[in-house]
């Protein structure tokens, strides 16, 4: 063990904190704080008044069906989404572990698409399931599959959801690569010798021992389908057709800087922020248990 | 049980890379075969290919007379222990055990005796319950020989399995390995670099060198007979002195580099002009009164006490140092100090000779 380091200066240490605690203060709490404030608050239509109306904003969010079915789509996009990118990313990283030769290369170009925005990775797919110029939706036609995500709800969010999935599989893969890498190799032989096949091996092994990898992903992936995708939706759907692909936080958007209806925007994000808190503070507590630690 | 049995197996890595160049090793029933050498010498590729974790590229591994070259690591039915243990550590202690008996489809209850019978024999009973992360290095190990144990397999494999301990837990873990494989009597190969325990161990010692077997034979046949001069150096500590020097004429002794002659007694010497090497272990020279009975004369350029023992360091005064470093070990009661000149004889017969270009005994 090093001996402890110990800073010469007493300011040094807080002067090398401030430019991430300004940041964090500045972009998140301040806003979060907005938020806050602003969901209790009801505004005129011209902005040039608002006054304290309570918990009133939080009731008529809450009773609108539209946003249940917004938590809804939510739901199903969040869960579809997550669960997609890791499954996917799981079963690459397996596969490349395998491969020999090039393996560097394989895993370089498989951490390509995380360098890609957003936006453009929405206008990417946009572009290639496009009904009418789109080369996916041409084939998909041809192959005698009606395409056509602009009108129909459930093929839209199909199309978000592999968007949005196949941007994270990026990050994913990374993390599981780094995962299998660190379970020594003898383990997996000393299985073999104990008589257990491949499939046995992955199951009764390295998923078990991935398992801090798979938790910190669940978690990331949870908050990147709840927040992150918005530029994906905003690219590929804009939510539609219908409200079909309108997640909660899409929602936020469009009521808030669209609708310009910002008391209902704030409540809706601070029930949002409720949301997510929920579900990490519920991953920690009784999935994390499961997981065993090296 | 069962006997095993390899033939001029080859291990070669990419077409090119030859780590294993031909080895023929017949292991009897029950007896323990203990493969040493330097590190990058093939001793555990031909462990890992007895295994079944590497391919054999050439040649047969039979085991109880069966060639299981084309069978998978699991059908051998072989057990193995690694030097870092590879314990499942997200497993108790007895799912460790447990866990190649139930991917067999073993009976629940027949699992439980098993696993608890070996706990019983290596001291684990109170351990079962436990993660190997809560248990000490030597628990880890002997959690390790359960689950070689309890499978009951033909033949145990040992990769370096005790280099991961401190000095004083190896020596007591290398009895009870010993001990463990005499009273089950299984069939064992283990892999080791050190010397000690190879010495220990082994049945039948099989020194290996850049990929070939040197020799192969009981512990101390090799120790009294090393077939080379690498096994010489190999086996024995400290090494053999090796010391360059050519035949004398007939009657006259072997020459020293130096120029000193030597004439060891009960050894068959070399004919004139034949370069060789001169083999003594330090243990074999003993101190003798005046320099006219003596061998070898030695200028002592360092001295290590070691309380039973005293290991004095130099080289022969006729020569220099072309002839080559010297030990030789003393009783501990004898005062050497640095610059002293020691006559030494070598005792009869205890002399070995090597030819200087094959480095073969001659």
């Amino acid at each position: 063990m090093s001996p402890r380091v110990v800073f010469p200066n007493k300011l040094l240490p807080y002067l090398l904190l401030a430019p991430q605690v300004a940041i964090t203060l500045v972009f998140f709490y301040w806003p979060a704080s907005q938020a806050l404030y602003q969901s209790v608050l009801r505004e005129d239509p011209f902005g040039l008044n608002s006054a304290f109306v309570g918990l009133a904003n939080f009731r008529r969010v809450l009773s609108q069906p539209s946003y249940i079915d917004s938590v809804q789509t939510t739901a199903i996009f969040s869960v579809a989404t997550a669960l997609l990118a890791m499954v996917v990313a799981l079963l690459l990283a397996v596969m490349v572990d395998k491969i020999i030769k090039g393996r560097g290369f394989y895993r370089t170009l498989m951490i390509w698409p995380y360098a890609v925005a957003p936006a453009i990775a929405g206008m990417l797919w946009l572009f290639m399931f496009n009904p009418t110029m789109g080369t996916f939706a041409y084939m998909l036609r041809s192959a005698g599959y009606s395409w056509d995500p602009l009108l129909n709800g459930p093929q839209a969010m199909t199309l978000v959801i592999a968007a949005a999935a196949w941007k994270q599989i990026s990050y994913n893969f990374l993390f599981f690569v780094a995962g299998l890498q660190a379970i020594p190799k003898t383990l997996i032989e000393a299985a073999a010798i104990d008589g257990a096949g491949e499939t046995k091996r992955f199951w009764t092994i390295i998923f078990p021992l991935l398992a801090p990898t798979t938790f910190f992903l669940l978690v990331i992936n949870t908050t990147y389908a709840f927040f992150d995708t918005f530029g994906i939706i905003h690219a590929v759907t804009g939510g539609g057709p219908g409200k079909a692909t309108e997640t909660l936080v899409y929602k936020v958007y469009n009521d808030g800087f669209v609708n310009l209806n910002f008391g209902d925007s704030a409540a809706q994000s601070v029930i949002l922020m409720v949301i997510v808190i929920a579900l990490t503070a519920f991953q920690f507590r009784y999935v994390e248990r499961k997981v065993h630690y090296g | 049980m069962a006997t095993v049995d390899l033939k001029d197996v080859r291990k070669v890595y990419g077409g090119r890379i030859e780590a294993v160049k031909g080895v023929s090793i017949a292991i009897p029933d029950g007896s323990m075969c203990v493969l040493v050498g330097p590190s990058g010498c093939g001793k555990s590729t031909l462990l890992r290919m007895i295994a079944g974790l590497e391919e054999i590229t050439e040649g047969t591994v039979s085991i109880g007379g069966e060639v299981v070259n084309k069978k998978g690591p699991a059908e051998r039915d072989i057990a193995m222990v690694f030097q870092n243990y590879a314990l499942y550590p997200h497993m108790k202690v007895y799912d460790n055990m447990a866990y190649g008996l139930r991917n067999r489809g073993m009976a629940r209850d027949e699992i439980d005796r098993r696993v608890r019978e070996a706990a019983a024999t290596l001291g684990l009973a109170e351990f079962l319950e436990r993660k190997p992360r809560e248990l000490s290095g030597g628990q880890r190990q002997r959690v390790a020989m359960g689950r070689a144990i309890v499978r009951s397999p033909k033949a145990f494999l040992f990769d370096e399995p005790l280099s991961n301990l401190d000095a004083k837990l190896r020596g007591q873990m290398r009895i009870e390995i010993k001990n463990l494989q005499k009273s089950l009597g299984v069939t064992s190969v283990y892999v080791t670099h050190d010397q000690v325990e190879a010495m220990t161990l082994a049945d039948t010692l099989v020194v290996m060198n850049q990929g070939l077997a040197e020799q192969i034979d009981t512990p101390m046949a090799i120790y009294e007979r090393p077939a080379s001069v690498f096994v010489a150096g190999f086996i024995g500590s400290p090494a053999m002195n090796l010391l360059a020097a050519t035949g004398g004429e007939p009657g006259k002794g072997l020459k020293l580099a130096g120029g000193a002659v030597v004439k060891p007694r009960d050894t068959v010497l070399p004919e004139a002009g034949r370069e060789v090497l001169l083999g003594v272990r330090p243990e074999h020279m003993t101190l003798v009164s005046d320099r006219n009975n003596a061998d070898i004369e030695l200028k002592v350029t360092a001295v290590e006490t070691l309380g039973a023992d005293t290991l004095a360091h130099g080289h022969p005064v006729a020569g220099d140092l072309r002839s080559g470093e010297l030990i030789a070990r003393l009783p501990g009661s004898v005062h050497v100090a640095d610059d002293d000149v020691l006559p030494l004889a070598i005792q009869p017969g205890m002399a070995h000779i090597f030819d200087a270009a094959s480095g073969r005994r001659i």
